[in-house]
């Protein structure tokens, strides 16, 4: 144990780089791994939804679906469209996925627990998150396909959209935490559950996370896909290891979606009890547990809301980003900004829009009870 | 060392992309080296110590102002031979203008006013120093004015590229998304009852 450790001092001393490799490989290679399972819970959870079992012939109750998926699509032939700008066709799924694990060199696991404890992070990640989209962009243009040109189209528009409102909400975090900084920005949520900014900025909480699923063109924003009407939409052409890629980035990107959203708006590595009697029993659970299990709960309500909602319409789809999103971003930025400028600590913030959100709800519940009377 | 080598780098990819952004005949390309352009000149930034500026324009230009101009690019039906009917006929014009402004440029950034004995290199800043707090100081303090002027100018030039683009037509048939929104099942669908249809008896 000894040696181990002082041959990892010596590599950070002596060979810098080979120990920034080690460390990528130390984050990739679990997050490879929880992409190919991810997808297995996705058939699992969505079949169980549908109130059937899903994968079960690969190994014990299905276990091995994901392995021998990727066997498979190893093994299929990469079809080259004729007429397809070839280096661009193949340039296309390298950018997804490079988008995809290039935003967690920056991710913080836990307290110390970063590979590049960058000041401008979260700007860092929302620029390669927009990168992302050249990836669906080019990999259509390049299909030489109508269809695929179609779904890159609506793809590009939708990103536009989105992404702006994503921007705004990030501003709000930007003011409310008064940094940069991913860690910063999880250390001024410290305090409990009611001190996270999900509650002060629950608008923004709730613009970001729809955004994500827009971002990651998931359902029910899949109008890039819609099998329904343009076949497969921007990957129509591609197969075997290409398509696999563009697969493995979407699954990453959704990972990503879902860890963001704990670390801007749920408090990371923070423990939920902070603040509460529970807070000593449960001191031993290390911090990067919580993250990964409110990761994991975010992971799941996209399988979720995939299983739930129909298809969102692309006029819809536009008119919530532009119509509905931006506005409400704003006004909420300008809400966020009053309480920095007159010192309101955020959790009296959280109080009003508790109270609100719960009148209205209550208010809700009770029309509805009327209407059905 | 290695940062000379990473300038030089970025450096030689962005001078190749830029040229390519102008030669190359399709437009969808030109794009994508533009692209390629700004991201080197993002790096160039970022050995600056300009963190704040190298990822916004990143994130700004590449992410959503090109997504934009590939959007139009790729919707635009290309005829490469009416592109390059007028070459010769525009050459003069156009070499004018080049010399024109390569003349403009030399006169501000020539060597005479540029260079590094005109101006030392910035000193380096450690780790924990933020150009972005750097920034927003600045512009929020000294430079209050002029950034809400151009703020203001940005937001008249919104308004008024709407207002010249936005028409009504009177065909046009809009949908009402709250009324849509707020539709129950009484509204669209009546459940009726109705008895079973009896039997005729036989004769």
């Amino acid at each position: 144990m000894d040696f181990v450790v002082a041959l990892w001092d010596t590599l950070n001393q002596d060979w810098p780089l080979i120990a920034i490799l080690i460390k990528i490989v130390a984050i990739l290679a679990p997050l490879m791994l929880c992409v190919a399972y991810y997808t297995y819970a996705e058939r699992k959870i969505i079949g169980y939804m549908q109130i059937r079992i899903g994968p079960n012939r690969v190994g014990p109750r299905g276990w091995l679906q994901p392995i021998a998926d990727a066997v498979k699509l190893m093994f299929k032939e990469i079809v080259l469209p004729s007429g397809a700008n070839l280096f661009l066709f193949i340039l296309a799924p390298v950018i997804s996925i490079a988008t995809a694990l290039a935003a967690w060199a920056v991710f913080p696991f836990d307290a110390h627990l970063v590979l590049a404890d960058v000041n401008a992070g979260l700007l860092y990640v929302l620029a390669i998150a927009s990168m992302g989209v050249y990836g669906i962009i080019i990999g259509g243009w390049a299909s030489n396909s109508k269809y695929a040109l179609l779904g890159a189209m609506r793809s590009a528009a939708q990103v536009v959209a989105y992404e702006i409102a994503m921007g705004f909400a990030l501003v709000g975090v930007i003011v409310a935490a008064g940094s940069l900084n991913l860690g910063e920005i999880i250390r001024a949520q410290e305090g409990g559950i009611l001190h996270w900014f999900w509650l002060p900025l629950l608008p923004l909480f709730l613009i970001y996370y729809i955004s994500g699923v827009a971002e990651t063109n998931r359902a029910p924003f899949d109008v890039a896909e819609g099998e329904s009407e343009i076949v497969a939409g921007f990957h129509v052409e591609y197969s075997g290891m290409l398509f696999s890629t563009y697969f493995l980035a979407e699954y990453a990107n959704m990972l990503l979606i879902s860890a963001l959203t704990v670390v801007l708006f749920f408090g990371g590595w923070l423990s939920p009890f902070q603040g509460t009697p529970l807070q000593d029993w449960f001191s031993w659970v290390p911090g990067i547990a919580w993250l990964l299990a409110k990761t994991a709960f975010f992971a799941f309500t996209f399988l979720w809301l995939r299983a739930t909602f129909p298809r969102y319409r692309y006029d819809q789809i536009m008119r919530l980003g532009w119509k509905v999103f931006i506005p409400i971003t704003i006004l909420w930025i300008v809400v966020v900004a009053a309480a920095v400028v007159y010192e309101a600590p955020m959790t009296s913030l959280g109080t009003w829009v508790g109270v609100v959100a719960l009148v209205y709800l209550a208010g809700n519940w009770l029309a509805g009870m009327l209407r059905t009377r | 060392m290695f940062e000379k080598f990473l300038f030089y780098l970025f450096a030689a990819v962005l001078i190749f992309a830029a040229t390519m952004v102008i030669t190359r005949r399709n437009p969808v390309h030109s794009v994508l080296f533009l692209v390629l352009a700004f991201f080197s000149s993002a790096g160039l930034w970022l050995l600056l110590e300009a963190e704040f500026l190298a990822v916004t324009l990143v994130l700004v230009y590449v992410g959503a102002v090109m997504v934009l101009f590939l959007f139009v690019v790729m919707m635009l039906d290309i005829d490469l031979a009416a592109l390059r009917a007028g070459f010769i006929r525009y050459l003069p014009v156009g070499l004018l203008v080049a010399v024109g402004m390569a003349a403009a440029m030399i006169m501000v950034v020539g060597p005479r006013y540029f260079g590094l004995e005109k101006y030392a290199a910035p000193a380096r800043h450690g780790a924990e120093y933020s150009n972005t707090a750097d920034l927003g100081t600045l512009l929020y303090t000294v430079y209050v004015y002029p950034f809400e002027i151009a703020a203001v100018i940005l937001l008249v030039a919104i308004i008024a590229a709407i207002g010249l683009t936005l028409r009504r037509r009177p065909t046009t048939k809009y949908q009402n998304p709250s009324s849509q929104v707020a539709i129950r099942r009484g509204d669209r669908v009546r459940m009726v009852k109705m008895p079973a249809e009896e039997k005729v008896p036989q004769k």
